[in-house]
C-alpha cells in the first residue's frame, strides 16, 4: 500500500460493507508536458482540496524549458499537516504519453492510475488501480474549440479526480471561478470541462482506490501562496525603495510579484512612485546599483539565484569593505549552467556565507516558510542598515514557486530600523564625524548620506584601504584595526539576528538540525521516528547566520547532532565545525539531500536509521 | 611665481590698515578652494591632473553646490583622480569598470544629486564595456568622462582598447587591433551629450564641462589625456605631441549658462545654438558648414571620416536637449527614495488585509 497511514472506515453508500479506506492523505501526481496549460488545472485541484478544509500542499517538478518537455505536479493532502514532499505516490493523473510508462513503472503497488485512454497504461502493471478516460472524446464533447482542447482535457482530470475522491463539485466550481476571475469565457469553458469529467466518472468509473478527501476546517482563514510573492509583499512592507534585478529561475517571480504590488500599493495620489525597480543588464550591475543606491540612502535589495550569487561576490565583498548595506535574496536552485536550473536545492549556503575575495562572512537568513519569507524580509533590510552590510536570504526553489499554505502575515511589529545615519542637524551639532570609528562599541560606524547639506557630510568610500576617518590609507595599523572592528559588527549582530527554533523535549541525547524547507520533512520525519522505531530526538532549527549561543548550546547537549540539508557537501555542518570547539565537531553528521526534488521525510528517517546502524 | 617680487620683505608691518580684499566667490558664495580636493597624486604633467582643474572651474563658475555633487570612479589612475577634487562632495571607488551601476543606483536612491563619473578608457571599454552600453542606453543623468590615454597606467602600460592600430608601446610592440571610438559607441547607444576633447585643450575642455552640468541626461565626454609615463612617446597617438598636431575641432564651443543674461548676439548662419534643459545656451560656431549636431548620422559618419583622415575630432558631436532622462521615465516621487518616511514607504493594515484577502 502507498501510505502510511492506513484507517478501516465505513464507507459511504455502501452499508455494512467494510473496506480499508483512506481519508485526507495523499500524494497526488500529475504528469504533463510543459506548456500545455497544466499549471491553473492543477492549482484549481490544489484550491479544491485546501476550500474542503484539508491541509494542502503543491509542488510544480519543472524542466527548464518552455514548451514540450514532461513536467509534473505533486499535491499533497494531509490531515496531519505535513507538507513536504511525500515519496510514494498514491493517485497518479498520466497526461504525458512520453513518461506514462516510466511515470506507472515507479509506483507503488496500490496506487491508482487516472490515465488517457489511448495510452492504455494498464497493460504495464496489474498492482494498479486503472481509470482510463477518452479526454479527446470529453474535451470536443465540451464544444471547445479544436485549439483549446488540449488546454481543456487538463480541467477534465480535474473534474474526474474531484469525483473519484469525493471532493465537493461545488468546491471546485468556486476554485475555477476563482482562477479565472477575470476572464468570464474561460471560466465557463473550464468549468464545463471539469463537469464533463466529473460527469464521465460518476456515469462510467468504479471507485477502487481507498483514497478520499472529506470535509475538514484545518484551513480555515488560511492563505495560499509561494514564498516568492511573500517576500514580494514583505519587502514592500519593509519600506523597501530600490529593487535592482536580473531574470534568473527561481527569482525572476519574486520581483515580477513585486513589481505588480508596488504598482498597487506604492504609488502616491498624485501617480509618483515611492520605488524604483530597474531591470539590469546582469547580476554584476543589478548588485552594483543596489549597492549605489543603498550608499544613498534607499534600502535597496536584489532577488537571484546562485549563478547570480557568484556574479555578485566582488560587488558584495565592496560593500562589505567599504560597509554598504544590501539586502539579496538568494531563490536557491540547483548548480550551474543548463540541465536542473529548475530544480530545488540548498547548495550555496557555504559560498555565500564567505563571498567575495579577502576575509568576509556575510549575515545569512533562512526562511522555511512563506509566513517567514514575509517577515524575514523585514529582519534582512534592518539588519543590513543597522551592520551596514549585505545581508542574504536563503530561500529555494521550493520555498519560493511552490504554493504553501499560511496563515495570513502578520502586520510588521516593530518600526523600520534605518541604522544608523547622521543628518544636516546631526553634523551642525557635531561638527564632523569619522566614517570609520566605533563609537558606540559594537563595532558599527556613523554614516552620511550624499546630498547632505552640511560641508563636514562628504567621505570617501572606497575598498580595503582607510583609516577611521575614511581618508586613505595603506598602513597597516589602519588596516589591521579595521578588519578588527568589521569582525566586531559580525560579533553583535549574534545577539539581533533572529534565534533558533527548539522543538523536543530536550531529554533526548540525540540531535537533529536543520533549515529552510528541510524543515517540514524533518518535522514529518522526527513522528517517524518517534511512532514507527520509538527513537526521541530534539530539533533545532537554525535561522541565522552568524550562530547564536543557543546552537553551541544545543550542539553541547548533544551526543549525536544530524544535519538535515539539500546539498551533497553538507554545507551547513561544515559552517557549524568551522565554528564550535574542535572536540565536538565529530558529534555532527550530515544526513544529505541531493536529486533536486524537494526533500521528503522517508528519506531522512531511512537514512537516520542507517546512520543510527539499526 | 609669475609677478610676485621674490625679494619683497617676509611680513613687513603696515601702519595702516588696508581693507582685507573680498575673496572671490561665485553666485552661491563660495570661493573656488571650496571646490579643491585633496593633493594629486598622479604623475606631473599628467593629463587627468589638468581635467580635474578643469571639474573644479567648471563647477565653481555654474555656482554647483559641492553637497549635491556625488562623484563616481571605477578602478585605475583615472579612477583615483575624484580624490583630488571637491572634497565636499561624497564620492565613491567602486569597483573595475563596474561605476556605471553604482552611479545608476545612487541616481533612483536621490535623484537630486548630481552624478559626475570619472573613469579611464581601459575601466570603460574593456572591463567596463557591458555597462557602458547599458549606462548610455538609459540616458541616465550623469556626467561620464573618460580619461583617454590609451593605455592602463596602474598596471604599468598596457594597451587599452582605445589605442589606435599602429600605435606603439614604449618597448616598441605594436597594436594590431582597432580601436574602440567609445563617442560613437555612445551616440549609437543613446547617449544624449556627447563630444570628445583633449586635457591641454583648457578653453575647448572648460566650456563642455559647463554645458554637460547643465545637460539633463547622460553626458559622455571622451578626453583625450596622456599619460606621460607609459604613453608620451613617438609612436603613441595619445602623446601631447601627436595631440597637438592632430587634434581637429569640430567648431568652437561656447556656453551661456541659464543664470546669466546673455548679451552676445550670434550668426545662426555660421553658429549652432542648443538651449539646454535649464535654459542655458550652448554655441557652437561652425568650423564646417553643413555640420548639425542633433543628427546622429551625420555624427557617426563624421566620426568614422576623421579615423579615415587620421585627425583626432574634438567638439559636441552629438546633443538633445529635449530627451527624458532615466529618471524622468521612472517617475519617482519628487522627495529623493532614499529619505522617504516610514508613512509612506509601509503601506496600512488596510492594504496587508486586502493582500491576504486575495491570497485566500
Amino acid at each position: 500500500m502507498a501510505t502510511t497511514d492506513v484507517v478501516p472506515q465505513e464507507l459511504s453508500g455502501q452499508p455494512g460493507q467494510r473496506r480499508v479506506v483512506v481519508v485526507n492523505d495523499m500524494s497526488i501526481q500529475v504528469a504533463t508536458v510543459n506548456g500545455s496549460g497544466s499549471q491553473s488545472s492543477n492549482t484549481v485541484l490544489l484550491r479544491s482540496i485546501f476550500q474542503m478544509g484539508v491541509p494542502i500542499s503543491g509542488k510544480n517538478l519543472f524542466p527548464s524549458n518552455i514548451a514540450g518537455l514532461p513536467t509534473w505536479y505533486t499535491i499533497r493532502a494531509n490531515k496531519d499537516g505535513y507538507i513536504a514532499r511525500k515519496k510514494e505516490i498514491d493517485l497518479l493523473i498520466a497526461m504525458n504519453a512520453e513518461t506514462a510508462q516510466d511515470d506507472v513503472k515507479t509506483l507503488t503497488a496500490g496506487a491508482a492510475v487516472l490515465y488517457d485512454e489511448p495510452l492504455a497504461l494498464d497493460k504495464v502493471r496489474d498492482d494498479l488501480i486503472y481509470y482510463a478516460v477518452p479526454y479527446d472524446k470529453l474535451a470536443a464533447s465540451v464544444g471547445a474549440e479544436a485549439k483549446l482542447r488540449k488546454l481543456i482535457k487538463n480541467m477534465i482530470y480535474v473534474g474526474v479526480a474531484a469525483q473519484l475522491l469525493e471532493i465537493d463539485f461545488a468546491e471546485v466550481e468556486k476554485a475555477v471561478r476563482k482562477q479565472f476571475s477575470k476572464k468570464v469565457k474561460a471560466a465557463t469553458l473550464n468549468l464545463a470541462a471539469a463537469k464533463a469529467g466529473h460527469d464521465y466518472a460518476a456515469a462510467n468509473l468504479k471507485k477502487r482506490d481507498p483514497f478520499y478527501i472529506q470535509r475538514m476546517d484545518k484551513t480555515k482563514g488560511k492563505i495560499i501562496v509561494d514564498g516568492n510573492s511573500a517576500a514580494a509583499l514583505g519587502c514592500m512592507f519593509a519600506g523597501c525603495t530600490v529593487v535592482t534585478w536580473y531574470p534568473i529561475t527561481p527569482s525572476s517571480s519574486l520581483v515580477e510579484t513585486m513589481i505588480e504590488y508596488m504598482k498597487e500599493h506604492r504609488v502616491g495620489p498624485d501617480g509618483k512612485a515611492t520605488f524604483a525597480i530597474v531591470q539590469a543588464e546582469d547580476e554584476l550591475a543589478a548588485i552594483g546599483m543596489v549597492i549605489g543606491a543603498a550608499w544613498a540612502g534607499a534600502r535597496s535589495m536584489t532577488a537571484t539565484a546562485g549563478p547570480g550569487i557568484s556574479l555578485m561576490a566582488e560587488f558584495t565583498g565592496l560593500a562589505y569593505y567599504v560597509e554598504i548595506p544590501a539586502v539579496i535574496w538568494d531563490i536557491q536552485r540547483v548548480g550551474p549552467s543548463t540541465g536542473l536550473p529548475t530544480r530545488t536545492a540548498q547548495g550555496d549556503v557555504l559560498s555565500t556565507a564567505f563571498l567575495s575575495h579577502g576575509d568576509t562572512n556575510h549575515i545569512m537568513l533562512f526562511p522555511n516558510s512563506v509566513n517567514e519569507c514575509f517577515t524575514m524580509a523585514q529582519d534582512a533590510f534592518d539588519l543590513a542598515e543597522r551592520f551596514q552590510t549585505p545581508v542574504f536570504v536563503m530561500s529555494d526553489l521550493d520555498l519560493g514557486m511552490n504554493n504553501w499554505m499560511s496563515d495570513p502575515f502578520p502586520y510588521p511589529d516593530k518600526p523600520i530600523d534605518r541604522g544608523k545615519v547622521l543628518s544636516k542637524a546631526d553634523l551642525e551639532k557635531l561638527g564632523g564625524f569619522a566614517r570609520y570609528k566605533d563609537v558606540d562599541g559594537d563595532g558599527v560606524g556613523y554614516r552620511t548620506l550624499p546630498g547632505t547639506d552640511h560641508p563636514a557630510a562628504a567621505y570617501f568610500a572606497r575598498g580595503s584601504g582607510h583609516n577611521e576617518k575614511g581618508q586613505y590609507s595603506e598602513r597597516p595599523d589602519d588596516f589591521e584595526r579595521n578588519m578588527e572592528r568589521i569582525n566586531k559588527k559580525f560579533e553583535t549582530a549574534r545577539s539581533f539576528v533572529p534565534r533558533p527554533e527548539l522543538m523536543g523535549g530536550g531529554k533526548s541525547k540525540i540531535g537533529i538540525v536543520g533549515y529552510g524547507t528541510s524543515h517540514w520533512a524533518i518535522v514529518e520525519s522526527r513522528d517517524q521516528l518517534s511512532k514507527e522505531h520509538r527513537v526521541e530526538t530534539d530539533y533545532l532549527r537554525v535561522l541565522s547566520y552568524p550562530f547564536t549561543r543557543e546552537v553551541y548550546d544545543f550542539i553541547e547537549r548533544h551526543d549525536r547532532i544530524y544535519v538535515v540539508e539539500q546539498n551533497r557537501d553538507g554545507q551547513m555542518a561544515s559552517l557549524l565545525k568551522l565554528d564550535i570547539k574542535p572536540e565536538l565537531t565529530p558529534r555532527l553528521r550530515s544526513i544529505c539531500h541531493v536529486h533536486g526534488l524537494p526533500i521528503d521525510a522517508r528519506s531522512v528517517t531511512d537514512e537516520f536509521m542507517m546512520m543510527e546502524g539499526k | 611665481m609669475g609677478n610676485t617680487p621674490t625679494n619683497a620683505p617676509i611680513a613687513a608691518p603696515t601702519p595702516v590698515p588696508t581693507p582685507t580684499p573680498t575673496p572671490k566667490t561665485n553666485r552661491i558664495g563660495l570661493q573656488v578652494i571650496d571646490y579643491r580636493g585633496g593633493k594629486t597624486t598622479l604623475c606631473a604633467g599628467c593629463g587627468h591632473n589638468a581635467i580635474s582643474e578643469r571639474i573644479i572651474d567648471a563647477m565653481y563658475e555654474m555656482g554647483v553646490k559641492p553637497e549635491r555633487v556625488a562623484k563616481f570612479s571605477g578602478i585605475g589612475c583615472s579612477s583615483k583622480s575624484p580624490a583630488y577634487f571637491m572634497n565636499r562632495s561624497h564620492s565613491f571607488n567602486s569597483v573595475h569598470g563596474r561605476m556605471p551601476s553604482v552611479a545608476t543606483g545612487a541616481m533612483l536612491a536621490n535623484k537630486n544629486l548630481i552624478a559626475l563619473g570619472v573613469t579611464g578608457d581601459g575601466d570603460t571599454v574593456s572591463i567596463g564595456a557591458g555597462q557602458f552600453v547599458h549606462l548610455m542606453r538609459r540616458n541616465l543623468p550623469i556626467i561620464y568622462i573618460i580619461e583617454d590615454n590609451g593605455v592602463y597606467g596602474l598596471t604599468k602600460g598596457q594597451f587599452s582598447a582605445t589605442a589606435d592600430l599602429g600605435s606603439t608601446l614604449k618597448s616598441g610592440v605594436v597594436n594590431d587591433l582597432p580601436p574602440v571610438d567609445t563617442c560613437a559607441m555612445a551616440i549609437q547607444l543613446g547617449a544624449t551629450f556627447v563630444g570628445r576633447s583633449f586635457s591641454g585643450d583648457k578653453r575647448q575642455l572648460h566650456t563642455m564641462l559647463k554645458a554637460a552640468i547643465a545637460h539633463n541626461g547622460t553626458v559622455m565626454l571622451d578626453v583625450v589625456s596622456p599619460c606621460v609615463t607609459f604613453n608620451d612617446h613617438e609612436g603613441s597617438t595619445k602623446s601631447y605631441k601627436y595631440m597637438q598636431a592632430h587634434e581637429e575641432p569640430l567648431h568652437e564651443v561656447s556656453f551661456v549658462p541659464a543664470f546669466e543674461e546673455i548679451t552676445v548676439d550670434y550668426d545662426p548662419g555660421t553658429t549652432f545654438e542648443v538651449t539646454m534643459h535649464d535654459g542655458s545656451s550652448l554655441r557652437l560656431r561652425k568650423l564646417e558648414r553643413e555640420y548639425d549636431p542633433t543628427d546622429k548620422i551625420q555624427a557617426v559618419s563624421r566620426l568614422m571620416e576623421s579615423h579615415a583622415k587620421g585627425e583626432v575630432l574634438t567638439g559636441v558631436f552629438y546633443i538633445n536637449a529635449k530627451a527624458p532622462s532615466f529618471i524622468d521615465m521612472l517617475n519617482v516621487t519628487d522627495e529623493p527614495l532614499a529619505t522617504l518616511p516610514e508613512s509612506v514607504t509601509r503601506p496600512s493594515r488596510e492594504v496587508l488585509a486586502k493582500c491576504m484577502e486575495e491570497l485566500q
